[in-house]
C-alpha cells in the first residue's frame, strides 16, 4: 500500500496541504477529486516522492520514506510513476520518442528497444513516431509516450494527475484503458486524480474528496460513484 | 443575423523539412452574429492552427490560401487571408477580432500586475474606459487587479483574459481551448460568459477538444478531423444525431456514454491518404471512400448552395459516402 498520512505542505505562508491522509491499495483504483488548487497537485507529487512534506509520513508497501527526489532510495522510487496533465513540460524537447519512452530503462541500466517498442505498442504508438521529436507530435501523442515511459519499469504504484485533461475524447478512453489493462494484469494500485466526477465514475473503485483548505476533509463517496454510473450505463 | 465570418477554401500548409503539413484542408464555414461556433475535434487536427490563420498570427513557414471574409461593420468587408500586416495589428486583431486564449493564466505576463496588462491594452486600443472599470463588467474586484498573475487563481486569470480580449469591443470573439486546466464548474462559468458574448450580439468561435464544454454553449458545431471539416449542423442535432462516423465515434467516447475509443490513429498531416482520411480507421469504408467525399446535405445538396442563406438554422452537412443516416433512412 502507498499511504500518505497527516501530511501537511506549505509553500511560503500558505499551507497547500493540511493533515491530510490518503491510501492508495494495490490491485485498485483510487480516484482524487477536487476544485482547482486544493492541491490534488501536491498531493500527487508527494505521494510520488518528489515533494518533501513539511508534517507527516508517507509509507511504501510498510517502509517509511525518509528521503525525497533524486535521494530517496532506487528501489522506492521506481515502485512510483507519475504521469502530469501536461505532457510537453514534462518530456526532454530534445529527445526523439523512443528516448523519451526508453529514459527509466536507461537509468535502470538495462536499455532495450525491444521493450521500448513493446510499450510504444501497448500505448498505441506507431513504429514512425519513436524517431520524431515532441515538437514533432501532438499532445495525445506526446501524452502516450508519457505513458509509456511511465510503465517502462512496471511500477507497482500509477499516480495520474488530470492525464486526460488535455486530450479529446477518443484519446482519453484509449490511455484510460490502457492504464486499466495494466492495472489489472499487474496488479498495481493507481491513483486517478481528476475533477472530472463523471470519468472518475467509470475508472475509479472508490473516490475521495479533498476539500478546499483551510477545513480539508476528505468524503468518501461510494453513493455519489453509484449515481454516476447510473447516468453513465 | 448577419454573417459575420464567412471562411471559405480555407487551407493551410507548413513547409518543414522534407516535408508539407497540410494543417487545414479547404475548410468552409460561417460564423453569424449571437451565435456560437464550436470546432471541435482532436488534439493536432489543425483547429487551433484554423484559428490563428485568422488573425495572420501563424508563423513564417507557414501558407494560407482560401478566403476569410470579416465583416467590419458600415458594409465593409475585410478578407483576412489576403490583408496586410497593418490591416490586421491596427484594425482586425484586438478591435475587430478578440482572442480568449488557451490557459490564461500563462498568457499574463508573469511579472507585471492584471491592472498594468489591462491599461496597456486599454491604452494600445486608444479605447475610453478605464481598467477597473473594465474589470468590474467582467466580475472583477479593483483590489485583484493589483495581483500578479501567479496570485490570480483560474478563474480570475480566466476573467482578466477574458477582459483584455474584450477591451476593444470586438464583433467576433475566437476563444482558442479557453478551458484547458481548469476544473468542471470553472469551465461551466467560462462556458456562460462565452453565452453572454452571444447575448450581446458578438459571434463566438470556440475551439475545443471538450464536447461537454461545446455542448453548453454552441448553437453550431463542426466536427474537424485530420484538417478537413467532416460534418457541421447545430450543435443539438450532430450531438444527438451524428453522422460521420468520426463524429459519432468522438461523441460515443465519452466517458458518459460507451467510453471506448476510435481504433487506431488520426493520419499524419505530412501523408494524408488520398480520399477520406478517416478510412483506415472506418468500419464503414468501402472503395468509394478513396474518391474525398464533400460536405453535403443528406439530400445530395453541396454546403455551398446555401451559402447565403440567411436567417436560416444551419444545415447539417456531413462529408462521408456512407454516413449513418444513410443507412437509418
Amino acid at each position: 500500500m502507498l499511504e500518505a498520512s497527516g501530511v501537511t505542505v506549505r509553500y511560503g505562508r500558505r499551507a497547500a496541504l493540511e493533515d491530510v491522509s490518503l491510501r492508495v491499495v494495490p490491485g485498485t483504483v483510487t480516484g482524487l477529486a477536487g476544485p482547482s488548487g486544493c492541491g490534488k497537485s501536491t498531493l500527487a507529487r508527494v505521494l510520488a516522492l518528489m515533494l518533501r512534506p513539511d508534517a507527516g509520513t508517507v509509507t511504501l508497501d510498510g517502509v517509511p520514506v525518509l528521503r525525497w527526489r533524486q535521494r530517496a532510495p532506487r528501489e522506492l522510487r521506481v515502485r512510483v510513476a507519475l504521469l502530469y496533465q501536461q505532457p510537453r513540460p514534462a518530456v526532454d524537447p530534445r529527445l526523439p520518442l523512443a528516448e523519451v519512452i526508453g529514459e527509466p530503462l536507461a537509468a535502470a541500466g538495462r536499455p532495450g528497444p525491444d521493450r521500448v517498442r513493446e510499450l510504444a505498442e501497448l500505448t498505441g504508438l506507431t513504429g514512425d513516431l519513436l524517431g520524431r521529436r515532441p515538437h514533432e507530435v501532438s499532445d495525445g501523442q506526446l501524452q502516450r509516450a508519457c505513458l509509456a515511459r511511465a510503465l517502462a519499469l512496471e511500477p507497482r504504484y500509477l499516480i495520474c494527475d488530470e492525464m486526460t485533461t488535455m486530450l479529446d475524447a477518443s484519446t482519453q478512453a484509449h490511455l484510460v484503458g490502457v492504464v486499466r489493462d495494466y492495472q489489472r494484469r499487474t496488479g498495481a494500485g493507481v491513483l486517478a486524480i481528476s475533477h472530472d466526477m463523471t470519468l472518475l465514475g467509470r475508472w475509479a473503485d472508490r473516490v475521495v474528496h479533498l476539500g478546499e483548505p483551510p477545513f480539508r476533509t476528505f468524503a468518501e463517496s461510494a453513493h455519489q460513484i453509484r449515481q454516476v454510473r447510473d447516468l453513465g450505463e | 443575423m448577419s454573417d459575420l465570418l464567412t471562411v471559405d477554401g480555407l487551407s493551410v500548409t507548413f513547409r518543414v523539412p522534407g516535408a508539407t503539413v497540410r494543417a487545414v484542408s479547404g475548410a468552409a464555414f460561417r460564423v453569424r452574429a449571437g451565435r456560437c461556433l464550436a470546432l471541435v475535434g482532436e488534439s493536432g487536427c489543425g483547429k487551433s492552427v484554423l484559428a490563428h490563420a485568422l488573425l495572420g498570427l501563424l508563423p513564417g513557414n507557414a501558407t494560407v490560401t482560401g478566403q476569410a471574409w470579416l465583416d467590419a461593420g458600415g458594409g465593409e468587408r475585410i478578407e483576412l487571408v489576403g490583408a496586410s500586416r497593418k490591416v490586421l495589428a491596427r484594425r482586425v486583431r484586438g478591435r475587430l477580432v478578440g482572442l480568449i486564449p488557451q490557459s490564461p493564466a500563462t498568457y499574463l505576463t508573469p511579472v507585471r500586475t492584471a491592472r498594468a496588462q489591462l491599461e496597456e491594452t486599454l491604452r494600445e486600443l486608444g479605447a475610453p474606459q478605464g481598467a477597473a472599470e473594465l474589470a468590474g463588467r467582467h466580475g472583477l474586484r479593483p483590489a485583484d487587479l493589483d495581483k500578479y498573475p501567479h496570485e490570480l487563481s483560474g478563474g480570475m486569470a480566466q476573467r482578466v483574459a477574458n477582459a483584455m480580449a474584450l477591451a476593444g469591443d470586438p464583433r467576433l470573439v475566437l476563444a482558442d481551448e479557453p478551458t484547458t486546466g481548469l476544473d468542471r464548474p470553472l469551465v461551466d462559468r467560462a462556458m456562460a460568459a462565452l453565452r453572454e458574448l452571444c447575448a450581446e450580439g458578438r459571434a463566438v468561435l470556440l475551439i475545443t477538444h471538450d464536447l461537454r464544454a461545446a455542448e453548453r454553449v454552441a448553437d453550431d458545431l463542426a466536427v474537424m478531423y485530420a484538417g478537413r471539416l467532416v460534418e457541421a449542423g447545430p450543435a443539438a442535432e450532430v450531438l444527438a444525431r451524428p453522422r460521420h462516423p468520426y463524429a459519432a465515434g468522438l461523441i460515443a467516447a465519452q466517458p458518459d456514454r460507451h467510453f471506448v475509443p476510435i481504433p487506431g490513429m488520426p493520419p499524419e498531416l505530412t501523408a494524408l491518404p488520398d480520399g477520406c482520411a478517416f478510412r483506415p480507421r472506418c468500419g464503414r469504408a468501402s472503395e468509394a471512400c478513396a474518391v474525398l467525399p464533400a460536405m453535403a446535405a443528406p439530400d445530395g445538396r453541396t454546403r455551398d448552395g446555401h451559402a447565403a442563406g440567411g436567417d436560416a438554422a444551419e444545415e447539417h452537412t456531413v462529408a462521408c459516402h456512407h454516413s449513418l443516416e444513410e443507412s437509418r433512412a
